[in-house]
């Protein structure tokens, strides 16, 4: 192929010359380039290899249906694998190399399985690598998984980098009236008439100019439409694809910002994923001109007709001294005539019998030659086309006629409408025998397809059909009634024949059809001869279709292979259905900002300042981060939560815990509404009183426990677990709007609206009476156990006071407003420090709470029963609550289920750790008895004590030693099993 | 995308939405047996085409919504609050 | 029929591919079977591969709507595992696995079965006791399990987001023994392997109708004519209601939920093991294929539906969860992304049972992981239907279960069938 670049010819600025670097040489290019077509210009032939056989790949088309020219863009961590060189903007300083070759795509060993590919066909690894050659022997998979190293490194085509992306992405949202898809001819003109119609429309151009097909005219000048579009109020967005449509008219777009940079600009993002929110869609999105499979139709200097075309026209580059020209269809001519006056020597080899005199008249005038009733049967060359073989048709068979010297061989087999996006709304295109491809079906939502997506061929029709879909979609929208004409498809003036595959008689000759996974037309014959025949066994025997133009090229010819071999028509055999995206998409693109730190929204409560203030060590949980320990000279965890669950049990400690979820519940029918929510009696909590209570599911099983407070006659405030605080809210909703309307309650979430600590410990009332207005309200008969009061702290805090305990000892919640929440806690700390009291986080609270035998998540799994937890005796028997029909049934009433219970390591200087499987002595297998849920090391014991659960619970095993089976931390230790009530069984420190 | 018109805050993503389930479930009694809440708990009919469904505006008014929506094409034909009352008074409202 | 192996490749390789049959016959329907299984996929297949060879019976039909492999089976990510802890699901997953293990040669099929591991990572201390709770059992049942503390998490992964990831990674709950496979070639290696022992499989052939008499299926009206058989079972996930509401026996406990699934160019190795993590309401996981594609997925579409393919909600959101721990992907690129339909059970558990009608059995309920459980499903599901009564380890996998309160709820969900990914 000897390309040279026109200085009268194309669309780029030859003014502005940009240098890029090609397998590590530099090139100069033009702004407005892509990277194929600079590389065109520049002579180099050989852009990629092919996936299996390691062929050489040229540039094959002018777009994004490129197969053969993927090459890698960038350097280490901005390495960007599997770029189509078509459809990458040329920039100054872009770095391009080659892929899947070594040591380079210009002479690359892999080539050797080339000379291999008699073996290599279509499934044959289905059919060895299991065992020893050559029968296979052996067992197991090792034999296949050594194998399996070696068939990885071979396949895969780019390399990627291992390192995080250093780009940035963004989201963004849009909605409009009408969005259409494509900016050639039919989409300009749907835009304008759309616009004219008083409607928003956004117009989408996956090139970085709009015009389409357009660009490849001479005299088409695409500044100037853009201009004309934006000042009828259109929003053009160019470099971006419509990737995908969802339902609803929804589309999904990336925008690629600042992939023609080197690096982004002004802190803009590298790319920027949109959702587009539409009432109507438009699809504009042209055709695609199809291959032919003849003998070695891969080699570097085979493209598309119109591709040679765009080349000369968009980019100023004729690719070819001495073009051959191989069609069945009309679609050729003027890029003929065009090539010829270029300066090209064109002749054109059509497959039909005779066109009309008119045109074969003009193209002698322009000096194209033309010859009929052949076709192309094979190229010769190795790494650049030297000749073509064309053969004549006779019968059924081709016979080689004559051999012509070339340079650049281009085939048009007739256009495929872009018809994927409407494939992604699950419509089937069908067969149209008169343009041999496939047409778009009616869609029942409001999408209208236009212009060659709809197999219009010519432009005047093609902006006809535009002006139709812009005044449908404004009838759609109820802007315009009018009457609306949509042109016939078609347009050619001589029928295009059928002609997807020359066979030839020749044999080890490839025929490709998708040109960047290597499969032939041997490989159909192969699937079809194995009984792989439909379109989805095809493609999944062959991978026909499943490499990264996803089968724009080369689907059709294998379907028409195929239906020959079943004696069927195209229509019969089935479509492919195309998923999308429909070109590639990043990752990060989809993923926006939200990576990182940002990944998910990061929940703090209001002390979460004065918490890091005051040293606290944080840890995840949920969404929230939550004080771990407070760790004082350096202490590592394990100090420091001993120290400060000592501190509580001897002094009064402070603990953090907003996070507790928070539901207001108002309305004269709470209680009720309560007693039904809750398993134990709620009909009789007196006012300023509050209540522990278990919720459970419909099925029986606990959903969660909390605590709710009686405010007044018809107010309730209600605590949950951090976990569980959204799915109770979500519930509490679901009951009330759903199956119990008749019930005058009303649920609001405040857990932002107040902060919440706990203090705990002896001194615990004393530091508190300094920080309450009046002390005298909480007194112990005036706040007994269970007791509340709405008060105010020192200056004036507003707060609720419960007298509540999760650790055993005599304690109280502290509620306030939000806003207070620091100046609250200040005023507890300055009070507390003055009892020696401490600050403690989320693991002295657990050490304190298992002590007490107290269940949290790691008890309450989602599979327990209330009896299971021992807290059987709470629900009420009395009354029908969510759960009660259900808790009982079949073997959840079992007396022999794993039940909660305290657990001792039997020597006590022993550890133990959570997710332990507690085992009979001389039974260590299977499921075990039972299972260590949570452990802790015990100030007030002095060793280490878990909770869990095991069959029969703790009356069974009392005086069992059992086995704490922790094999995969290489554990195993003797057990004692206790109540789960171990430290202050009979509750004696609740009360001070 | 799914895009729900909730009748109070208007069109938005089906993403502000929690999916509930078959709205044509009917609850026992809470004093009904567990062979009846089991049937009503554990089991569907799961349509294939046009159901009655349940689904909450989480990120926006927080009402449950009946919707009439297609498990094939998921086209919907009809949303209201599931609550009666509140369905009366928005459509009130929207009258005035 | 053609031996796959060495020897033949290259035989076959000199000989132009010629010496290759049809993988499986395309056979006219009988009047009359032994036995029909409903559903050509992994399940339905397997199974009559191990009713011809385990239990010797000549005479079945598997009855494909349209072309085996169709639905699920070739839709999922192909992870394989067995870290399952429910009692009976436990053995069952491992009995899959020891049967994948061994599949290929049993095959004669390289279904490229990839012991690669399976790396479940954790982001909290209480996330790693839950794990080891799951992996313990397993170890205790005699499966390979491991715990992974963060410095031999990054010894062989290298890669992953240490330094900067919302929830820390602190280690992973590990089976060397999982890893992934090439799901087509499992389909098309049981539809040989039963076709060469005489299973007809009959391919575009939709159950329109059951015909029945008061206790028993007398036979099925198909879009290929009426078909008897004296035992029938189903295996059609995704589309199990809909063929029961045929049957008059009401309704099941499943819900038909859509799980996208996605895969991205083909590059050279980057992941080298199967990686799963689930924090933060995210659930992400992915591989490589061998062929070089990454191929991941998350959490279901969130809303009941049939439609086989999803919305952009949830590939916003795998795409998050991708960058979250692999901020390597940013720059690789989705090629293509579905969503298969899947029967997710109400406790997450799957249904391998008898049914009220005595000779009709059900294979449903696979949730998110029918594709490990293929060859374990084809082997209960053909000794239930050989012996009328279940196997002892998936006794209590059946429809009564709920009622009878016995719990195989893996996560502790409750009964909202879309929670159970």
């Amino acid at each position: 192929m000897t390309a040279k670049r026109l200085k009268d010819y194309g669309k780029v600025n030859q003014d502005k010359i940009l240098s890029f670097t090609w397998e590590n040489k530099k090139y100069f290019g033009y702004k407005g380039d892509s990277l194929a077509a600079s590389l065109l210009a520049n002579n180099i032939n050989i852009i990629g290899r092919s996936f299996k056989y390691h062929r050489p790949r040229g540039i094959m088309s002018a777009g994004v249906e490129e197969s053969g020219a993927l090459v890698t863009i960038g350097k280490n961590e901005y390495t960007d694998p599997n770029v189509r060189a078509t459809s990458q903007e040329l920039y100054e300083g872009l770095i391009a190399s080659g892929q899947n070759a070594f040591p380079n795509v210009n002479f690359d060993l892999g080539y050797i399985n080339n000379y291999l590919s008699r073996f290599f066909a279509a499934g044959f690894y289905y059919k060895t690598f299991m065992g020893l050659p050559p029968f296979e022997w052996g067992k197991g998979t090792k034999i296949w998984m050594i194998y399996e190293k070696l068939i990885r490194k071979a396949a895969g085509m780019g390399k990627a980098s291992k390192m995080p992306d250093p780009d940035k992405y963004e989201h963004a949202n849009e909605f409009c009236d009408v969005l259409i898809i494509g900016s050639g001819p039919s989409g300009i003109a749907a835009a304008v008439e759309a616009a004219n119609n008083n409607l928003d429309v956004i117009l989408v151009e996956q090139d970085h100019v709009i015009g389409g097909n357009l660009l490849s005219n001479s005299n088409f000048d695409f500044e100037e439409k853009k201009y004309f579009l934006q000042k009828a109020g259109i929003k053009v967005m160019t470099r971006t694809t419509a990737f995908g449509l969802y339902d609803n008219c929804v589309a999904g777009m990336i925008e690629r910002v600042n992939d023609h940079f080197f690096l982004p600009k002004n802190n803009t993002p590298r790319q920027r994923f949109w959702t587009i929110r539409s009432k109507h869609i438009i699809l504009s999105t042209g055709s695609l001109e199809r291959h032919i499979a003849f003998n070695n139709n891969d080699i570097p200097g085979v493209m598309t007709v119109n591709a040679a075309r765009h080349y000369l026209n968009r980019y100023g580059v004729l690719a070819g001294e001495k073009i051959i020209i191989c069609t069945n269809n009309d679609s050729v001519f003027e890029t003929s005539i065009l090539l010829s006056k270029a300066g090209a020597k064109v002749k054109v080899f059509d497959i039909r019998e005779k066109i009309d005199e008119n045109t074969i008249k003009k193209l002698n005038t322009n000096n194209v030659e033309i010859e009929f009733n052949k076709a192309p049967l094979n190229i010769q060359g190795n790494k650049k086309v030297e000749s073509i073989d064309i053969g004549i048709k006779v019968g059924n068979k081709y016979k080689k006629v004559n051999e012509e010297e070339c340079d650049l061989v281009l085939i048009s087999g007739g256009w495929s409408p872009v018809i994927h996006l409407l494939s992604h709304r699950g419509i089937k295109p069908k067969w149209d025998k008169e343009n041999l491809c496939f047409l778009p079906s009616q869609s029942s939502e409001p999408i209208t397809v236009a212009g060659s997506a709809a197999g219009i061929w010519n432009n005047d029709d093609c902006e006809a059909s535009g002006i139709a879909s812009g005044l449908k979609a404004a009838n759609e929208i109820g802007i315009k009634t009018s009457d609306y004409f949509f042109p016939k498809q078609g347009g050619w003036k001589n029928p295009i024949f059928p002609l997807f595959e020359i066979k030839s008689n020749r044999s080890r000759s490839k025929s490709f059809i998708d040109f960047q996974h290597d499969v032939t037309s041997d490989d159909i014959r192969l699937a079809h001869r194995e009984g792989f025949v439909s379109v989805e066994h095809l493609k999944r025997y062959t991978t026909l279709g499943m490499a990264n133009d996803q089968g724009k090229m080369g689907n059709i010819i294998g379907l028409s292979i195929m239906a020959d071999l079943l004696q069927k028509e195209i229509s019969e055999v089935g479509t492919t259905v195309f998923r999308p995206p429909y070109t590639p998409i990043s990752i990060g693109a989809l993923a926006g900002r939200n990576v990182n730190k940002h990944f998910r929204p990061l929940r703090v409560t209001p002390l979460h300042d004065w918490n890091l203030e005051n040293g606290a060590k944080m840890i995840e949980t949920g969404l929230y981060q939550r004080p771990w320990y407070y760790p004082k000279n350096n202490e590592k965890l394990a100090d420091a939560y001993i120290r400060e669950a000592s501190s509580v049990r001897k002094t009064v400690g402070l603990c953090d815990v907003t996070s507790l979820g928070k539901i207001s519940i108002q309305g004269p029918d709470s209680t009720i509404f309560l007693n039904k929510v809750y398993s134990n009696a709620f009909a009789k909590l007196p006012i300023n009183k509050a209540r522990y209570g278990i919720m459970l599911r419909d099925d029986g099983l606990v959903m969660d426990d909390g605590t709710s407070w009686r405010l007044s006659e018809n107010e309730y405030f209600m605590t949950t677990s951090t976990a569980h605080a959204a799915k109770v809210m979500l519930w509490l909703e679901e009951l009330l709007q759903t199956r119990w309307q008749n019930l005058k309650v009303h649920v609001t979430s405040v857990s932002e609206e107040w902060a919440a600590v706990s203090i705990a410990g002896p001194k615990s009332r004393d530091t508190l009476s300094l920080c309450v207005e009046d002390p005298n309200l909480i007194s112990n008969d005036n706040l007994p156990f269970m007791g509340l009061t709405q008060t105010k702290l020192n200056n004036g805090i507003p707060c609720r006071i419960a007298r509540i305990s999760f650790s055993g000892e005599l304690a109280f919640e502290i509620y306030t407003p939000s806003d207070f929440a620091y100046n609250m806690m200040n005023i507890l700390w300055e009070s507390a420090k003055k009892f020696d009291g401490c600050l403690y986080g989320l693991e002295a609270l657990g050490a304190l709470r298992i002590e007490k035998g107290h269940v949290t998540g790691a008890e309450l799994d989602g599979r327990v029963t209330i009896e299971d937890v021992e807290l059987g005796k709470m629900a009420s028997d009395k009354k029908s609550y969510i759960g009660s029909a259900m808790q009982k049934r079949g073997v959840l009433a079992d007396k022999d289920r794993e039940t909660l219970v305290g657990i001792f390591p039997r020597n006590k200087s022993q550890t133990f750790d959570a997710g332990t499987i507690i085992c009979k002595k001389n039974e260590i297998k299977g499921y075990g008895i039972g299972r260590i849920t949570s452990v802790t090391y015990s100030p007030g014991l002095g060793h280490w004590i878990g909770l869990g659960f095991i069959k029969g619970g703790y009356t069974e095993w009392k005086n069992t030693i059992v086995v704490g089976a922790d094999p995969v931390r290489n554990k195993e230790i003797d057990l004692e099993i206790v109540s789960p009530h171990m430290f202050d069984p009979k509750g004696e420190r609740l009360h001070g | 995308m799914i895009r729900i018109k909730c009748p109070y805050c208007g069109e938005r993503d089906h993403s502000e939405f929690t999916y509930g389930s078959d709205a044509s479930i009917e609850y026992p009694n809470l004093e009904s047996n567990a062979k009846d809440w089991t049937e009503a708990i554990f089991f569907r009919k799961n349509i294939y085409g046009k159901q009655i469904e349940t689904w909450h505006h989480t990120n926006g008014c927080r009402l449950w919504l009946i919707i009439e929506r297609c498990t094939i094409t998921h086209k919907i034909f009809s949303i209201k609050p599931a609550h009666p009352e509140i369905h009366k008074l928005l459509k009130n409202q929207n009258n005035i | 029929m053609t031996r796959f192996n060495a020897w033949n490749v290259i035989k076959n390789g000199l000989n132009d591919q010629t010496g290759w049959d049809r993988q499986w016959r395309d056979p006219e329907p009988k009047k009359e079977y032994e036995i029909v299984i409903v559903g050509g996929g992994i399940h339905g297949l397997a199974t009559s591969y191990y009713l011809a060879k385990n239990f010797n019976i000549k005479n079945i039909a598997v009855l494909e709507k349209g072309w085996i492999g169709g639905g699920n089976a070739g839709r999922n990510t192909t992870i394989i595992r067995s870290n399952y802890m429910m009692p009976g699901s436990h053995q069952f997953y491992e009995h899959s696995l020891k049967l994948w293990e061994n599949l290929s040669h049993d095959l004669n099929y390289n279904v490229m079965f990839s012991q690669r591991a399976h790396v479940s990572l954790f982001h909290s201390p209480p996330a790693r006791d839950v794990a080891a709770r799951r992996y313990n059992i397993m170890k205790l049942h005699g499966t390979d399990a491991e715990l992974w503390d963060i410095n031999k998490l990054k010894k062989n992964i290298p890669y992953l987001n240490y330094h900067n990831a919302r929830f820390p990674i602190l280690g992973a709950a590990v089976q060397n023994r999982a890893g992934n496979a090439r799901h087509d070639a499992v389909v098309w290696g049981y539809a040989r392997a039963a076709d060469q022992l005489g299973v007809d499989i009959l391919q575009n052939c939709e159950v329109t109708n059951i015909l029945r008499t008061n206790s028993n299926i007398d036979g099925l009206e198909t879009t290929r004519g009426i078909i008897k058989a004296k035992k029938i079972g189903f295996a059609v996930a995704g589309n199990t209601s809909r063929l029961w509401e045929m049957t008059g026996l009401g309704n099941l406990p499943i819900e038909s939920h859509k799980l996208q699934a996605f895969v991205t160019e083909s590059i050279k190795p980057l992941i080298d093991q199967v990686i799963v993590y689930g924090v933060g309401g995210a659930h992400f996981y992915i591989s490589q294929s061998d062929k070089g594609s990454l191929v991941f997925g998350g959490d279901l579409d969130w809303y009941k539906s049939y439609a086989q393919r999803g919305n952009l909600p949830i590939v916003q959101d795998c795409a998050e969860a991708a960058m979250a721990i692999l901020p390597c992907l940013g720059r690789i690129r989705i090629v293509r992304h579905w969503a298969g339909v899947c029967d997710m059970s109400m406790d997450g558990t799957f249904f391998i049972c008898n049914t009220p009608i005595k000779n009709l059995f059900l294979n449903a309920g696979w949730n998110y992981g029918g594709f490990k459980a293929g060859p374990a499903s084809g082997w209960y599901f053909a000794d239930l239907i050989a012996n009328e009564q279940p196997n002892q380890i998936i006794k209590n996998h059946n429809l009564e279960r709920f009622e009878k309160g016995i719990n195989l709820d893996e996560r502790g969900a409750g009964p909202d069938p879309k929670l159970h990914g």
